[in-house]
């Protein structure tokens, strides 16, 4: 079980004050992603979760006990590191035996348990080798089983994805999901790609400078950002946010439109403007948009089919069922 | 160093420096061989030609011969044990964040720097004299009889001077080595339930195994060779007289040149063995 509740959480090294009070429940079997910009303090949250950091006040609470004082091991926690950190003089095995030897199990029940992790993350092969032997994508999954074996009541990642390239980092995102769904146990997730955090999460926690943002779906960050950053954050090309006399025309400070919400055609449609540069990805092709006159470039995502080329005029039609409008101070109006 | 012409310039410019190093190794080593085989008594006629091995057998036929091998090998293994063991204690102890680290540290590689004569001579007079030495007062102090250290316990003695000199020299090794480890596995392993001692036995120690291998390596073939602190010191008396201490004395004391140079083929012999031994144990921690 692994419900986890942080109770005006807050953090300072010295004077500077990385988290200023947070409030927060995750709850049991669920998949929660901290997603943010660099610097944002989610890796700083995650790891005053694991018990690496002491907090500096507030109450954190796992399965309803108070955990603020209680040292990482006694939490019940485990955690997937950025680089891994394994432990690079000890064989796979002995790599995901390690938490269990601390625990002192009966080295029957370590080897079973041991068998068991590797056959579900396809290590059995690699058992015996160091990991310096191993490819980014092993390592991971070595990292994952020396988890997994504890059993914990949460798992916590630190971007463990960013140190793989581009493709493996999609089949990985697949193969830790799957674990969820397999496992079903409490995942706590630090990411600063927004990509990621749309595809694994049940629920998305958006951090800027410490302070929550916003807390929801993926979808209900997609559809209701509650605010300009989070508008700006969630969602790929981003949201395009006018200004000026068209977003008084439609009653707000700020108007964001996604780029999947504007359609583009040759002759007709509201705003008008030159296309800039194209990027054909295949199935979809984003135009930036110039000299519209509403903001410095407007993206817009078109069939892969639709064939502008730079220089050509064009006309935008906004979808206005989907238009997100914000007032002066930045959050979403009613 | 890609093409057939660099590779040979390559080599054309090398070459001065080879051939020195070579000349600078070969020449005494031939010398050694070559009086090693003659009985040669600078004071007592001079060279007096050519006596086949009878050097080697006097040599180890000798009486003082066994002891001094074994003063040697007690002084190498006692100062690696005790500098590995407390340059590891003092490396964790300085890699903590504290205040004036920088002057502490430069305190701490200070012994390092004292010529070998100079310290053991300090050792000897300031601290280990038996009426006027820190050690007899401190001894008086408590009631306690002083120790004649050079006498009575003269090979401990020398581990001492010879140990607190090398002790920096691990140290500074190994707290590189030990700044040099990820600090993200060390919280793996906690988070793991490995309290503070199992971190250290398993997570630092094999992390060190390779800076200690290269510690012990390098002080062993200094060590193998000591000298001033023994000469300044007990003048190899005390049963503190090692392998090139008795090469020493056969030399220039008994004025024999040629028993002397079979005892320091002898000495070449006895550092290849621990060479070969040392590098089956700890060498393989070299590797990969």
């Amino acid at each position: 079980m692994g419900r986890i509740t942080l109770d005006k959480v807050t953090k300072s090294f010295g004077d500077v004050e990385v988290i200023p009070p947070l409030d927060l429940t995750i709850e049991d079997g669920e998949f929660t992603v901290f997603v943010g910009p660099s610097g944002c303090g989610k890796s700083t949250l995650l790891r005053l979760i694991a018990g690496l950091e002491d907090t500096t006040s507030g109450h954190i609470c796992i399965d309803g006990n108070d955990a603020t004082n209680v040292p990482p091991a006694k939490r019940g926690l485990a955690m997937v590191f950025q680089s891994y950190a394994l432990y690079p003089h000890m064989s796979v095995r002995k790599n995901i035996a390690f938490p269990l030897r601390m625990a002192k199990l009966p080295q029957a029940e370590i080897d079973k348990r041991v068998e068991a992790a590797a056959s579900v993350l396809n290590l059995t092969d690699y058992l015996d080798r160091k990991p310096g032997q191993l490819s980014g994508g092993q390592r991971q999954r070595v990292a994952i089983g020396r988890a997994i074996v504890r059993e914990p009541a949460a798992f916590l990642f630190d971007e463990p994805l960013s140190n793989l390239d581009a493709a493996l980092r999609v089949g990985m995102r697949l193969e830790i999901s799957e674990l969820h769904k397999r496992l079903e146990t409490t995942m706590i997730y630090v990411t600063h790609d927004q990509v990621e955090a749309m595809t694994m999460a049940d629920k998305i926690v958006v951090l800027r400078a410490g302070h929550i943002e916003q807390v929801g779906s993926p979808l209900e960050l997609y559809k209701e950002p509650r605010n300009l950053f989070v508008a700006g954050f969630i969602g790929s090309p981003r949201m395009n946010l006018i200004e000026g006399p068209e977003a008084q025309k439609y009653g707000c400070h700020t108007l964001g439109i996604r780029p999947e919400h504007i359609e583009v055609s040759a002759d007709k449609g509201p705003w008008s403007g030159v296309v800039g540069v194209s990027e054909h990805l295949g199935s979809d092709t984003f135009f930036h948009i110039q000299n519209t006159g509403l903001a410095e470039t407007i993206t817009v995502r078109a069939d892969g089919e639709v064939g502008f080329r730079h220089g050509d005029r064009v006309h935008l039609t906004p979808r206005e069922d989907v238009m997100h409008r914000f007032g002066a101070d930045g959050l979403r109006m009613a | 160093m890609a093409t057939k012409a660099s590779r040979s310039a390559a080599r054309l410019m090398m070459a001065p420096a080879v051939i020195l190093l070579l000349g600078w190794m070969l020449v005494p080593l031939i010398m050694t061989l070559w009086f090693s085989f003659r009985k040669y008594l600078p004071l007592r006629g001079g060279d007096l030609g050519w006596t086949g091995f009878d050097n080697y057998v006097r040599f180890v036929s000798s009486s003082a011969f066994w002891p001094s091998v074994q003063t040697t090998l007690i002084i190498v293994g006692g100062v690696l044990l005790i500098t590995v063991c407390f340059g590891v204690l003092l490396a964790l102890l300085l890699d903590q964040p504290m205040w004036g680290q920088g002057v502490v540290r430069i305190l701490v590689i200070a012994p390092f720097f004292v010529m070998p004569t100079v310290s053991a001579l300090v050792w000897k007079n300031m601290f280990m004299d038996p009426t006027n030495g820190l050690f007899a007062h401190l001894f008086k102090f408590f009631g306690a009889t002083p120790i004649s250290w050079m006498s009575e316990a003269s090979l401990p003695s020398i581990i001492l001077i010879v140990s607190w000199q090398w002790l920096p020299f691990a140290t500074l090794i190994l707290l590189t080595a030990i700044q040099s480890l990820d600090s993200e596995q060390l919280e793996a392993a906690e988070m793991d339930g490995a309290p503070v001692l199992k971190r250290f036995w398993f997570i630092i120690l094999p992390h060190l195994s390779r800076a200690m291998t290269v510690v012990i390596l390098i002080q062993t073939i200094f060590l193998l060779s000591i000298f001033a602190e023994i000469f300044v010191t007990t003048g190899g008396a005390f049963g503190t007289r090692t392998l090139s201490y008795l090469i020493f004395q056969r030399v220039l004391e008994s004025q024999n040149v040629g028993l002397g140079s079979a005892g320091g083929v002898y000495a070449i012999i006895l550092a290849n063995i621990v060479a070969i031994f040392l590098m089956r144990i700890v060498g393989k921690n070299l590797d990969a």
